[in-house]
């Protein structure tokens, strides 16, 4: 079938864009950031003839208050920007983490803190995965590595979002959200998912429904936060996604995510040349995070160098999953520069062994 | 070709405004077109508004890792702070091109590899239409290299090119067979 469908040649956010319209997305909101401009610009021109909504709002914070009404009734709508506006939407991320509100979130990371740049950054990684808003909370976070999974995940993330009753989040950078690739724009299989009989719809002839994540009766929020907790237990057991490359002979890998996971995975190719075995283990997941593919790795891999576009935030995760006597390694790079797979091999030569 | 693997990166650099990102967008689109894998990546931001602009291709037999190129097999550099930047990085033997027009060939200073001047801007003011100097270009690294054919590259500009300006595809397509004349003229 995917023969059938032509090929065409598009940046990375115009894939993520495609990808929200393709999985029944028909509400945007947002506010204009280098460097994800082309996600916005594309809906504003697609959405309208399609029944949909395009709103650019006054700011970041409007965006995502105005997502936040929207998925409460039901519609799956989303919003996009870059680190310093995902920054401002925390607060409303929580709310919605709290309000169980299914929306799609994306990153296009650039350069921190503060203003910082509109180069590709790893940065965003900790604010995205340990909650950057306020509250015991989790977001699923999605972390695409070619324009093909900017669109393919883009779908998922909706998918799961209903699912779960979560936000959930893709997290690019400005690399992977710039550079064009070949994509097939076929819609995945949609997934069983549950009705929406918690949505803002109307109450007439039934009871009305309530979204809210305020919880004052005693004992209320203690059991609000354990059905959260509960359905984050069940996310680690049923959504977990990684890519595992090499692995069987290896005796080192390269864990990263995303845009230096493709580098790495170059730089893997060239330490093979050399004939260094060398594999590369992806996490699709960064929450849930693979965990168990890289502890059961670890058992008989026993050298990781991590690679990050950032001076050290994934590499926590590693240390915490693989097995205690494997070691790990962590070649990190500031936003600013991109490391070349030459850079990376340099490191591989360094701690293979 | 088809049954053996090939790999083949190309850096294309000038300043904003020669169209180096549209040599770019038209070499990734026809390889894809022929079946290969590619990446294309732009720089972008501050650095288009009137600095330089330049992009990198990759065109392999199978999956791209790195769309990002220290070493590239070639370089085509349109003005000369686009030489000194990527000049020093094409591989040994590997190719490079330079616009002649606006790039004194004595700032090439090595010998290892394969020099291609063509006088980009001068062949288009000659033919009427200055704005064209980028596809000269185009084609005459495709006349070079063979690494796409002509005719996915022309089936590709009503692609890249938004529809307002498809008015102007023969004029490009014009221009493209020109530069690749110029090649062949050298032999």
């Amino acid at each position: 079938m995917s023969q059938n469908i032509e090929k065409i040649l598009v940046r990375g956010n115009e894939a993520v864009a495609m990808g929200a319209i393709d999985a029944g997305c028909l509400l945007f909101f947002g506010y204009p950031i280098t460097p994800q401009n082309e996600i916005p610009e594309y809906l504003s021109k697609h959405l309208p003839p399609l029944g949909g909504e395009f709103i650019q709002a006054e700011s970041e914070i409007a965006s995502i208050n105005l997502l936040l009404g929207a998925s409460a009734t039901g519609a799956r709508a989303m919003s996009s920007s870059s680190s310093p506006g995902i920054s401002l939407m925390q607060e409303g991320l929580s709310y919605m983490a709290g309000s169980e509100l299914p929306v799609v979130i994306v990153n296009i990371s650039r350069s921190g803190p503060g203003l910082g740049g509109i180069s590709a950054s790893q940065g965003d990684y900790f604010q995205a995965t340990r909650g950057g808003g306020h509250g015991d909370y989790r977001m699923i976070v999605l972390a695409p590595s070619t324009v093909q999974e900017m669109y393919n995940l883009t779908c998922l993330a909706f998918d799961l979002a209903d699912k779960y009753r979560n936000p959930a989040m893709v997290l690019g950078d400005a690399l992977i959200g710039q550079m064009k690739e070949p994509l097939t724009r076929q819609k995945a299989e949609k997934m069983d998912l549950p009705p929406k009989d918690w949505a803002l719809t109307g109450a007439r002839g039934r009871k009305p429904n309530k979204i809210k994540s305020l919880y004052l009766q005693e004992g209320e929020l203690t059991e609000h936060n354990w059905k959260l907790y509960q359905k984050y237990e069940r996310m680690k057991k049923e959504e977990v996604r990684f890519e595992m490359v090499n692995a069987e002979d290896a005796r080192l890998i390269i864990v990263a995510f995303g845009s230096m996971a493709r580098v790495s995975k170059t730089a893997m190719e060239m330490a093979r040349e050399e004939g260094m075995k060398v594999g590369l283990f992806r996490p699709i997941t960064l929450f849930p995070y693979p965990e168990k593919g890289l502890y059961d790795i670890s058992k008989q891999v026993k050298q990781f160098l991590t690679v990050e576009l950032n001076t050290g935030q994934m590499v926590e995760d590693v240390k915490l999953s693989v097995d205690r006597d494997a070691e790990v390694h962590f070649y990190g790079k500031p936003p600013g520069a991109l490391p070349p797979p030459e850079e990376i091999l340099e490191q591989i030569r360094k701690y293979y062994r | 070709m088809d049954t053996k693997g090939f790999y083949y990166d190309i850096i294309i650099a000038g300043f904003g405004g020669q169209g180096v990102l549209a040599i770019g967008n038209l070499l990734a689109y026809a390889a894809m077109k022929e079946g290969r894998q590619v990446t294309f990546l732009p720089t972008y931001g501050v650095e288009m508004r009137g600095g330089t602009a330049n992009c990198t291709v990759v065109i392999s037999s199978k999956e791209i890792g790195s769309p990002i190129v220290q070493r590239p097999h070639a370089v085509i550099s349109m003005n000369l702070p686009s030489l000194l930047k990527y000049g020093i990085r094409v591989l040994p033997k590997g190719l490079l091109m330079v616009n002649s027009s606006l790039i004194d060939l004595k700032e090439v200073s090595r010998k290892d590899i394969e020099l291609l001047a063509i006088p980009v801007n001068d062949i288009a003011n000659q033919n009427g239409n200055p704005k064209l100097a980028n596809m000269i270009a185009l084609g005459a690294f495709i006349e070079k290299t063979k690494w796409v054919t002509f005719s996915s590259v022309f089936e590709s500009l009503e692609k890249v090119f938004d529809e307002r300006h498809h008015g102007l595809i023969p004029s490009n397509i014009k221009a493209i067979q020109i530069g690749a004349e110029y090649v062949k003229s050298l032999l």
